[in-house]
């Protein structure tokens, strides 16, 4: 694989929230608002780039068997960093976040390309491939938050672009974009969408419905 | 006194549904939800996690990890709370290979029956989540045992009705590109709305 395919692969062939289910825990959580969104995505992207390079530099090092521990050390400590330097720079956001920066500890995309590219490549390459896992994760989390606050609260990055009926303009919010459910519906419908433009990600039906057998017969 | 755990108990099965409301665990959620019988184990494993891992981080958290927790230890300025995560996820990894351990050499039917799922659950978001939660929201330990259960209660049930839908809805003619993880997106967002009317319940 080329360098530029490690880069953009995860953005939309292979995406990681799309098609690889991980790390939905969290795009799910964060993503009422664009400007706590964000936040998160370059929290993650950061984690998942140097996590890769640190395992892939060590990754002859590790014992086999308790890799998985080695793996989550590392993964503990940087996001303790991130935390730590969220708290001191971006308070409030932080407070929004509440408890979805520690969960980026178990996030599966960070584990998953720990064990599955960083584990297997030197340490150049797994910053890439962290870098773009990160941004397949982003684009997925940015387009939901724009879609949710865009709709719920009728503006972006926190300016009002469609002015609220309560400020004297026209537009009444959707109340339900800014609930735990529209996060669900955006995301299958972006699944979909997704699906629809890349055909070949379309999955297998578990069960084939048969054609109307007592018709056929005739 | 008993009202108050009550209450505490039906808000984190119900409405803080880890699952549906907080979307904790999500992965697990949807990779592992297509037979009832699989979800089942996975959620009675959960179950049986959190209600241990909680109260052993709310101890952790009130005796070594929280400002001025190690006065009993003559050291009362020491703040250790930034440590947390890291000794978090290293107390559950450590209760569930453990846990996998005493199964196997005490109760091999349940091992058995839960043996794949136990060390799944060490990277599942929700049993972080519960413990950090718990020290957000400064339970004691009592409350935590609750709220441990609860919790895990609560995605157990979310999983297993997710399941017996999915099984359900194989036969169904889904489009194309929504078939398998779009419409399992879409119907968890119902489920997710139908828990939302638990949202006024209060004991």
């Amino acid at each position: 694989m080329s360098t530029r395919e490690i880069l953009l692969n995860p953005l939309f062939v292979n995406n990681p929230i799309g098609l690889q289910i991980l790390g939905i825990c969290s795009a799910l959580a964060v993503t009422t608002k664009m400007s706590v969104a964000l936040v998160m995505c370059i929290a993650l992207t950061l984690v998942t780039a140097f996590s890769n390079l640190f395992i892939s530099m060590i990754r002859n090092q590790i014992p086999g068997s308790i890799r998985i521990i080695v793996q989550m050390t590392i993964i503990a400590s940087l996001v303790i960093v991130v935390d730590q330097v969220l708290g001191a720079v971006a308070y409030d956001i932080s407070k929004q976040l509440s408890v979805f920066v520690g969960l980026i500890i178990t996030n599966c995309i960070v584990m998953g390309r720990a064990e599955a590219f960083a584990m297997q490549n030197p340490p150049g390459l797994s910053f890439l491939d962290g870098i773009g896992n990160g941004l397949g994760y982003s684009v997925v989390l940015m387009l939901v938050a724009t879609i949710r606050e865009f709709f719920g609260s009728g503006s972006l990055f926190g300016i009002e672009v469609l002015p609220l009926v309560t400020n004297g303009g026209w537009y009444s919010p959707m109340g339900l974009m800014l609930l735990p459910p529209s996060a669900f519906f955006i995301i299958g419908l972006l699944i979909w969408a997704l699906r629809a433009w890349k055909t070949e990600q379309v999955e297998e039906p578990e069960y084939e419905i048969g054609g109307h057998t007592a018709l056929s017969k005739v | 006194m008993i009202e108050y755990y009550l209450s505490l108990f039906v808000r984190a099965v119900f409405i803080e549904n880890m699952a549906l409301v907080f979307f904790l665990g999500m992965c697990t959620f949807i990779a592992i939800s297509k037979k009832i019988e699989t979800s089942m184990g996975l959620g009675i494993a959960v179950v049986v996690v959190l209600t241990i891992t909680v109260p052993v981080n709310n101890l952790l958290y009130q005796y070594l990890l929280a400002d001025g927790a190690l006065a009993w230890a003559g050291l009362p300025d020491v703040d250790l709370s930034f440590l947390g995560f890291l000794s978090y996820i290293g107390v559950i990894a450590a209760i569930v290979q453990t846990l996998e351990m005493f199964l196997d050499k005490y109760v091999p039917a349940l091992y058995n029956a839960l043996g794949v799922f136990l060390p799944l659950i060490t990277v599942n978001c929700a049993i972080l989540g519960a413990s950090i939660f718990m020290v957000n929201r400064d339970y004691n330990f009592a409350e935590s045992v609750v709220y441990g259960f609860g919790s895990g209660l609560g995605w157990a049930i979310a999983i297993v009705v997710l399941a017996g839908i999915r099984e359900k809805m194989k036969y169904s003619d889904v489009p194309q590109g929504l078939r398998g993880l779009g419409i399992t997106f879409i119907t968890v967002g119902l489920m997710s709305l139908g828990f939302m009317s638990f949202g006024g319940i209060s004991l």
